[in-house]
């Protein structure tokens, strides 16, 4: 395959290429809505059921957040929402490898990494909307506000999460190049989401899942985010910098997986 | 009536071995359920301390959810084999066959109910390995499978409606999430009586699925809850009757050849 003629110096043009597949992806997903709505609507239906039906834990023994149940689940699926929002772009990639757009993008984009950023900025564009859904809907619900830096922190917490899903679905959907691949990206997210302390407290889990619970990262991202909520961040460095190694390593993931897709396609 | 009998078991058969032949398919709506409940009971043994929760093992508690999801997605899985079989043209060349056309269906039906009753089976040899004792005893594992039978025709008959009205693979698996929302919003991982907010207890007492997991959840935690039991026997009868009753009416205006 021919790399194709720069009118740009490559930085600037790779810019614009990641841009312009972000711009598209996120035109298409506002114009459709079978596209808009799913990872809009799953966390919304996640928070809801969460806190109506789980409600009740806020009164087992030991369980003690300030704040309420509703801000307790608040951060479990905003969490999950903002990873989902990535894989949801890494999907978006398989399906453009089914339609052939992706393989026109391989052609036509001369530093192909920018395809894979393309659809992290269409991950970034869309983590903040779910986000601030899911904030209106806890606001609404009784959830304290929060103080004003402690939920941006949260919301830059959210976006590293949405890089960090559409990284690794990338790197699936580069792999498998079609949405075939959608269990594969979605059941270690979801069973890593679930091994973390989604309804209760870290130190009200016990037996195998408590040890689960201990090393997995998102137990990190919840700790944190549960912090902030509540007014009294920790673990905050710590998540940043997990953050920076998971980006990094699933950079490395999603880049083999385009050597991969790119030999494939010449 | 002897050949309609050979011809529904051939078509049972093959639309059971069809899915067991599909491990992507097939697996994934075997072990979610037991998934989810490991995790669920890992997350929520908390809630045995609550005041008033009915049980003293979550597990136990939980157990009943995996078997109707089971059927849930099982009847997701049998609409979507119909919906293929209508696609790829299987069901117009059988077509040509004078095997009639509700036999066809019929088939599918059956294949989709063996498999939720071993699945159902499955469970319950897991759940006693696991240490848990059917309050209602050996007849209560037995009424158990009994239910799964008519929830899985209930469901799989949905699905198979919904399959004959589409025509489209992609339109019934579409309808998966809300297999989630039934779930989500019952008795799945609380007892209605231990609800705080009034308005999800409201969603719950509506939702016919709630019924479902009460009857099977009452035989292995509390014993014989005849009125449990006939709450879900009713409802899952109920749902059974009018999935068949709108498959029939379909088949009746709808050709299943493409």
């Amino acid at each position: 395959m021919t790399a194709p003629v720069q009118s740009h110096p490559p930085l600037r043009h790779a810019a614009l290429a990641a841009a312009g597949i972000a711009r598209r992806n996120l035109r298409t997903a506002l114009t459709t809505p079978s596209l808009l709505l799913p990872p809009l609507i799953a966390p919304l239906v996640f928070f809801a059921a969460f806190c109506g039906g789980l409600s009740v834990l806020a009164d087992a023994p030991g369980f003690q957040f300030t704040p309420g149940y509703v801000a307790f689940e608040f951060v479990f699926v905003v969490v999950q929402g903002a990873v989902f929002t990535g894989i949801f772009s890494g999907l978006t990639l398989a399906r453009d490898f089914e339609s052939g757009m992706a393989r026109r993008a391989l052609v036509a984009v001369a530093d192909r990494r920018a395809i894979v950023g393309g659809y992290v900025l269409t991950a970034l564009g869309r983590a903040p909307v779910t986000a601030a859904a899911l904030y209106l809907a806890g606001l609404a619900a009784g959830m304290p506000a929060g103080g004003v830096i402690d939920m941006l922190v949260l919301f830059a917490v959210t976006e590293l999460l949405a890089a960090i899903g559409a990284l690794w679905a990338s790197g699936i959907a580069l792999r498998i190049r079609s949405v075939q691949g959608a269990p594969m990206m979605q059941m270690p997210a979801f069973l890593g989401l679930y091994l973390a302390p989604a309804f209760v407290p870290l130190g009200l889990l016990t037996g195998w899942l408590h040890g689960a619970a201990a090393v997995n990262p998102f137990s990190l991202y919840l700790e944190s985010g549960r912090g902030l909520v509540a007014g009294h961040p920790v673990r905050t460095a710590e998540t940043l910098a997990v953050s920076a190694v998971l980006i990094a390593l699933l950079t490395l993931w999603a880049l083999r997986g385009l050597r991969r897709a790119t030999a494939q396609a010449s | 009536m002897r050949r309609s009998l050979i011809q529904l078991r051939w078509l049972a058969r093959r639309s059971a071995l069809r899915t067991l032949r599909r491990p992507a398919a097939f697996y994934p709506s075997l072990l979610f359920p037991l998934v989810l409940l490991v995790i669920t009971t890992g997350g929520l043994h908390l809630s045995e301390h609550v005041p008033g929760f009915p049980a003293t093992s979550y597990f136990a508690f939980a157990l009943a959810g995996a078997f109707v999801q089971g059927a849930l997605v099982g009847g997701v899985n049998a609409g979507v084999d119909l919906a293929t079989d209508m696609q790829t043209g299987f069901l117009n060349r059988l077509s040509l066959t004078p095997t009639p056309r509700r036999l066809v269906i019929l088939g599918e039906l059956a294949g989709a109910v063996v498999l939720a009753l071993s699945q159902a089976a499955l469970y319950l040899i897991i759940a006693v390995a696991s240490g848990v004792r059917l309050a209602s005893g050996p007849g209560g594992a037995a009424v158990v499978l009994a239910l799964t039978v008519l929830m899985s025709l209930a469901f799989s008959s949905f699905g198979a409606f919904l399959a004959l009205r589409t025509r489209s693979s992609e339109a019934v698996l579409g309808t998966f999430p809300l297999t989630f929302v039934l779930l989500l919003f019952s008795s799945f991982f609380m007892p209605r009586a231990l609800m705080h907010r009034g308005w999800f207890a409201t969603v719950a007492a509506w939702n016919p699925v709630s019924y479902l997991i009460e009857a099977v959840r009452g035989l292995v935690i509390t014993g014989w809850d005849t009125g449990a039991l006939a709450r879900g026997f009713a409802v899952a009868g109920g749902l059974a009757g009018l999935a068949v009753a709108l498959t029939a009416l379909t088949l009746r205006t709808r050709s299943v050849a493409a």
